[in-house]
C-alpha cells in the first residue's frame, strides 16, 4: 500500500468516525441524564439537514443551517415535553420503546413534508468536484468541515459540562437522579434540556454532512444503528469514549475496503463490536463499576 | 296464479341477465408500489403517475362507457407485504391486473401467485428474470438490463476502453445488472478488472474509490445502481482527482441524481429512456408526442420532473388499458390482447409483445446519453 492510498483511507476512516461519533455523544446526553437510548437521535439529524434545506430558499446558508438548528431543538424539546415528561417513574423498556416510536413518526412526518426523494445542502466551499490535497491524498473540503465542526461541538461540550453551573446540574443529575433532587435541581427541566442539547448536535451535524452524505426522510434508521455501535463500544454515557471509538470504527471500516470487498465493511464493524463486548463488556472506556450500576 | 308468478320472475330475470352487458361497470385494477420505504423514489413517482392517468381516463368517460377503479397498495418495497397483497387484490378485491411491483425482488415473489391465479401482471421491475422464462400471464414494462449492458459496451468499444472497473448498489437492480456486465463482457473483449459492491445506505464511498483508482488498469468505471448512493460516486472520484469516463445504468434515469451530485455528474454517460429527452427528439419519432404530454402533464400536476420511473407505469398503465379497449373485462382476453400488442409507443419505446417476449421491447429503446450542463442529452459520438 502506498503512502498516498494509506492516507486516503485514512481520511475516509476520519469522516465516517467523526460522523458515528456525533450521533454517540447525542445518544450519550440523553442517556446520562435519563438512562435511556433516545432511538429517534437520528431523525434529529434528518430533520437539521432537511430544515436547513428548506430555508435555503429564503435565506444565507449560515442563517438556514442556524435556524435549522434552533428549530430543531425545538422539535427536541416539544417531543421530550409531549412523550417523556408527564411519565412518572417509567421502566427503561417503556421510554426505549416510546422512543421508537418517536424515531418511526418523525420519519412518517418527514416523508409527508418533503416527499421520499434526496436532497442536499450546497458544499459549504467549492462545489462537487473541488478537492484540496493533503500529503498526497485529496479530498473534498467538506471533510475538513466535518471533523472541525465535530471537533468543536465535543470541545464546547466538555466547557460547558465542566465549568457552566447547568452543565454541572445536568451532570449531577446523571450521577445520582435522587440526590441531584434533593440539592434542588429540577431534574425535569435537565431532561428536557438533555433532549434540546442533542437535538442541536444531531441537527448541526446533519447540516454539515449534508453536502457529503445527502439528507433523506429515512436516513436517520442508518444512522442511529452506527451511533449506537459506537456509543456502545466507547462505554455508554463516555463522550471520550464516544469520538475515539467513532473515529476506530471509521479508521476500520475504511482500511478494511482494501483487504475485503466493501460489501462487508458493516459486517467487519459489527463483528469487532461483537469480540469487544465479549472481551470488555463496559466498552472501551466505561469503567466496570459504573456499568454494574446501570440499569442494562 | 302461482304459475304467473314465477313466469313474471323468469322474465324479470331474463331481462336483467340480457341488460347486464349494457350497464357501465367498474372495472377493478389492482397496483403493488414502493410509493415509501428504501424504493420510494420508483415507487413515488409511479403511483402519482398512475393516480393521474385513472383521474384523465375517468374523466373522457373511461374505456368503452367503464369506469376505471384503481387500488394502490403501498408494499414499501417489502416482498411479505407485496404477497399478501397480491393474494389480497386476486382474491378479495377481485381486481382484472394488477400493475407492479415496482422492485424486482417483489415482483419475482409475486410472479408464480399471479399464474397460478391467471392474472395479468404488468412489473415496473427491470430484471430480466421476471420475464425469462416468459410466465404465461407476467408482463413487465421496463427495459431489459442485458441491453443497456450491451449498448455501455458498444460505446466502450467506440471509444477503445478495454479494462474497466464495477461498482454495483446491492439491491435486485444492481446485482442483477452486476451478472449481466460480468456475462457479456467477454463478447464485447471487455476486460473487468476490479468489482466492488455498496451498501444502499452508503454515506461515503471515498474508500472503495481510492482502492479502484490504486488500479493503474483501470480505464474506465461502470457504476450500475438505481439507489441515491449512487450519486455518491461520482462525487467521491472526482474529488480524489480521478476523471475516466464514467458510465451509470438506466437507473440514473432522474434529474435529481443529477442534481444531487452536482458538478460532479458532469460527462457521465448512460443508456435510458427517451422520455427524458423527449423536447429534443425528432418530429417523426412516435414516441415524441406521448412522452411530451406525459412529462408535461405529470410537472404541471406534481411539480416534479418526470422520470423514467413513473414512465413504467404509464407504460404498465396505457398498455392494459389498450388491452381491455379490445378484450373488456376478462383476465384471459386482456392477457392474449396484451400478447397480441404490436409497436406500440410508449415512453420506453416501442412495444412489440410476442409468446416468446414479454417485455416487447429491442435494443433500440435505449439511447445513450450524457450529462451536460446538469441536463441530460443525447451522447453522440
Amino acid at each position: 500500500m502506498t503512502s498516498e492510498l494509506f492516507i486516503q483511507y485514512l481520511l475516509a476512516g476520519i469522516t465516517y468516525g467523526s460522523i458515528y461519533a456525533i450521533v454517540a455523544i447525542g445518544f450519550n446526553i440523553i442517556y446520562n441524564t435519563t438512562g435511556i437510548i433516545n432511538f429517534a437521535q437520528g431523525e434529529f439529524v434528518m430533520f437539521g439537514g432537511m430544515i436547513a434545506i428548506t430555508l435555503l430558499q429564503f435565506m444565507p446558508l449560515p442563517l438556514a443551517i442556524g435556524l435549522a438548528v434552533i428549530l430543531t431543538m425545538i422539535i427536541g424539546a416539544l417531543i421530550e415535553i409531549c412523550f417523556i415528561r408527564w411519565l412518572k417513574s417509567p421502566s427503561v423498556l417503556r421510554m426505549i420503546i416510546i422512543t421508537i416510536g418517536i424515531s418511526i413518526l418523525s420519519r412518517e412526518v418527514a416523508v409527508h413534508i418533503w416527499g421520499e426523494s434526496i436532497r442536499s445542502l450546497p458544499y459549504f466551499v467549492g462545489n462537487e468536484i473541488t478537492s484540496i490535497s493533503i500529503l498526497g491524498a485529496r479530498i473534498s473540503p467538506q471533510v475538513l468541515w466535518v471533523v472541525a465542526v465535530s471537533g468543536l461541538m465535543f470541545i464546547c461540550l466538555g466547557i460547558f459540562f465542566k465549568t457552566t453551573s447547568v452543565g454541572r446540574e445536568m451532570r449531577a443529575c446523571a450521577s445520582n437522579r435522587k440526590a441531584a433532587t434533593l440539592c434542588g435541581i429540577n431534574t425535569k427541566n435537565m431532561v428536557t434540556l438533555s433532549f434540546i442539547l442533542s437535538a442541536g448536535m444531531g441537527a448541526l451535524a446533519g447540516c454539515v454532512m449534508s453536502p457529503i452524505t445527502y439528507s433523506q426522510y429515512d436516513m436517520g434508521t442508518g444512522l442511529a444503528i452506527k451511533g449506537f455501535t459506537v456509543a456502545i463500544l466507547g462505554g455508554l454515557g463516555s463522550s471520550g469514549g464516544a469520538v475515539a471509538a467513532g473515529l476506530l470504527l471509521g479508521v476500520i471500516e475504511a482500511f478494511s475496503v482494501s483487504v475485503v470487498p466493501l460489501a462487508f465493511q458493516d459486517a467487519i464493524a459489527i463483528a469487532i463490536l461483537l469480540i469487544i463486548l465479549f472481551i470488555r463488556p463496559q466498552g472501551l472506556f466505561g469503567s466496570k463499576e459504573a456499568s454494574a450500576l446501570k440499569e442494562f | 296464479m302461482k304459475k304467473l308468478a314465477t313466469k313474471l320472475l323468469m322474465a324479470v330475470v331474463a331481462v336483467s341477465l340480457f341488460a347486464v352487458p349494457a350497464m357501465a361497470e367498474t372495472i377493478k385494477i389492482g397496483a403493488i408500489l414502493a410509493a415509501t420505504g428504501p424504493a420510494s423514489f420508483l415507487g413515488g413517482p409511479e403511483a402519482r403517475t398512475l393516480e393521474m392517468l385513472v383521474e384523465e381516463v375517468n374523466a373522457k368517460g373511461g374505456i368503452n362507457g367503464n369506469k376505471i377503479e384503481l387500488i394502490i397498495k403501498d408494499s414499501a418495497a417489502s416482498p411479505e407485504k407485496a404477497i399478501s397483497f397480491a393474494k389480497q387484490l386476486i382474491e378479495e378485491e377481485k381486481v382484472l391486473a394488477i400493475i407492479g411491483p415496482s422492485t424486482s425482488g417483489e415482483t419475482m415473489k409475486i410472479k408464480n401467485i399471479c399464474e397460478q391465479a391467471k392474472t395479468p401482471l404488468l412489473s415496473c421491475g427491470a430484471a430480466e428474470v421476471i420475464v425469462n422464462p416468459v410466465a404465461s400471464y407476467v408482463f413487465k414494462t421496463p427495459q431489459k438490463d442485458s441491453y443497456a449492458v450491451k449498448k455501455i459496451y458498444m460505446e466502450m468499444n467506440k471509444l477503445g476502453i478495454s479494462k474497466i472497473a464495477v461498482l454495483a448498489g446491492n439491491t435486485g437492480f444492481g446485482k442483477a445488472g452486476k451478472g449481466q456486465l460480468l456475462k457479456i463482457a467477454p463478447e464485447f473483449g471487455i476486460e473487468i478488472v476490479e468489482v466492488e459492491v455498496y451498501d444502499k445506505k452508503s454515506n461515503d464511498l471515498s474508500a472503495v474509490v481510492a482502492k479502484i483508482k490504486a488500479n493503474k488498469d483501470v480505464q474506465a468505471v461502470i457504476n450500475w445502481s438505481i439507489v441515491p448512493a449512487q450519486a455518491i460516486v461520482p462525487k467521491n472520484m472526482r474529488q480524489a482527482g480521478w476523471d475516466v469516463p464514467l458510465f451509470q445504468s438506466h437507473g440514473f434515469g432522474n434529474i435529481k441524481y443529477v442534481e444531487a451530485a452536482g458538478a460532479a455528474a458532469e460527462g457521465i454517460i448512460f443508456p435510458a429512456g427517451r422520455l427524458l429527452i423527449a423536447d429534443t427528439l425528432s418530429v417523426n419519432n412516435p414516441q415524441k408526442a406521448l412522452l411530451l404530454a406525459y412529462s408535461r402533464s405529470y410537472e404541471a400536476k406534481f411539480k416534479e420532473p418526470a422520470s423514467t420511473f413513473g414512465g413504467h407505469a404509464y407504460d404498465a398503465f396505457t398498455i392494459l388499458m389498450a388491452a381491455i379497449e379490445v378484450a373488456g373485462n376478462d383476465r384471459d382476453k386482456v392477457r392474449s390482447a396484451i400478447e397480441n400488442m404490436k409497436n406500440f409507443p410508449g415512453t420506453g419505446g416501442v412495444f412489440t409483445f410476442s409468446k416468446e417476449d414479454h417485455n416487447g421491447l429491442d435494443m433500440d429503446a435505449f439511447q445513450m446519453m450524457i450529462v451536460k450542463d446538469g441536463k441530460f442529452v443525447a451522447y453522440e459520438k
